[in-house]
């Protein structure tokens, strides 16, 4: 892993390195390479969309609101696990979901048949963009009763990349992966599965048709993560549901005490 | 793919770093640190950064991008190491609680900007 295609472009810190490579600036010229003056920076590049989660976390625990940042490929079934686990939840629990994609109110209309509230984010406004950011979150909010909401599910754009890097205010982040994707995808995209609290393994109902194998994909993880707890389930058939709502339960429990 | 996102708050972030009295100064250079877990590729991300400063005062500059290694703690017996494999177990006890200590990173370190007067400096 770790994308061989990255160039790696040295450039030696003032400070001290330990690094042994040929030096051909002393570390006095190199912040002269460009000729330039240099102007000390230091910022983060996300500075602003963590921030901007930041104040989402704040206004989240103002309310004693649990969020739940579910992620994962096109497909994996991400819209029927929360249609389930919102029959489940509801009443119980009042939810309200944000669904983003980059076209379409397909998501949202299957998810508004729970009764529960349902912004549709599509993301083709802000640059067709691969994930949903913290700012579109808050915008979002706009369109939902907060005071009437324990549990906000925002369903992330289809991608197992770029959700991974961006924070939105969420309380954890849960990775679903289809046994169709195949065992070798957690290694492929470490970050998401490194990033993430824990892992649906969905659509094992379908096992018996695939050459897939589910030990492979738990010591894979088991690497990546240890310790995540991993739920395989269908959310078709509804098997191996109520192990994962339980933990969700207990998720929302823990925030509110 | 959410590079050109990034590249967008990258320039945002160099013209603001520009001191007023330079404000009319090219920006030659952006010295940026990349983390090797962070879901950027720097390709992409340069190509982004040459598209959105285009016709900006930071037109043209380079965009020099430093790869951090994946160093990690072993939260039980305290080894530390670096990783490159997403392989998050240690080795010398086997425990799985394993902090990251760099890797993420995703910064701006500084920028550099045209310095007529200075420019002699390269020579000494």
């Amino acid at each position: 892993m770790l994308t061989p295609d990255k160039r790696l472009i040295y450039r030696h810190h003032k400070d001290g390195h330990n690094h042994t490579h040929p030096h051909p600036f002393s570390p006095e010229l190199e912040t002269q390479r460009s000729g330039g003056r240099e102007i000390k920076v230091v910022r983060r590049v996300l500075d602003a969309n963590d921030m901007m989660a930041a104040r989402n976390r704040e206004f989240f625990a103002s309310k004693g609101i649990f969020v739940l940042n579910v992620m994962s490929s096109p497909g994996s079934g991400k819209t029927t696990i929360l249609q389930r686990s919102l029959a489940h939840l509801m009443p119980e629990l009042r939810c309200a979901v944000i669904v983003g994609d980059i076209c379409t109110t397909q998501d949202a209309d299957r998810l508004s048949l729970s009764g529960a509230p349902v912004v549709q984010v599509n993301t083709d406004q802000f640059g067709g963009d691969c994930h949903l950011a913290a700012h579109v979150i808050e915008r979002a909010m706009a369109g939902i009763d907060m005071d009437a909401v324990d549990l906000l599910i925002v369903e992330n754009i289809g991608n197992l990349v770029c959700p991974a890097e961006f924070d939105i205010g969420e309380d954890q982040r849960v990775v679903v992966l289809s046994v169709t994707e195949g065992e070798d995808k957690p290694a492929k995209y470490p970050l998401m599965f490194r990033e993430c609290d824990a892992m649906l393994l969905n659509k094992i109902d379908l096992l018996p048709y695939l050459e897939y194998d589910v030990e492979t994909t738990l010591q894979s993880v088991a690497q990546i993560h240890p310790g995540m707890p991993v739920f395989q389930i269908s959310a078709k058939s509804g098997q191996g549901m109520d192990a994962w709502l339980d933990w969700l339960r207990e998720q929302v429990r823990s925030k509110r005490t | 793919m959410h590079e050109m996102s990034l590249a967008m708050e990258i320039l945002k972030i160099v013209q603001d770093s520009i001191p007023a009295d330079l404000i009319d100064a090219r920006v030659q250079r952006v010295n940026l640190k990349v983390g090797r877990m962070s879901a950027v590729v720097p390709d992409s991300l340069r190509f982004c950064f040459t598209v959105v400063s285009d016709k900006t005062n930071v037109a043209g500059a380079e965009l020099a991008i430093e790869e951090v290694a994946v160093e990690v703690r072993c939260g039980d017996c305290g080894h530390q190491w670096l990783i490159d494999a997403p392989v998050f177990v240690c080795p010398q006890c086997s425990s799985g609680r394993v902090e990251m200590l760099s890797g993420r990173e995703l910064d701006i370190v500084s920028i550099e900007i045209e310095d007529e007067e200075g420019s002699d400096a390269h020579a000494g």
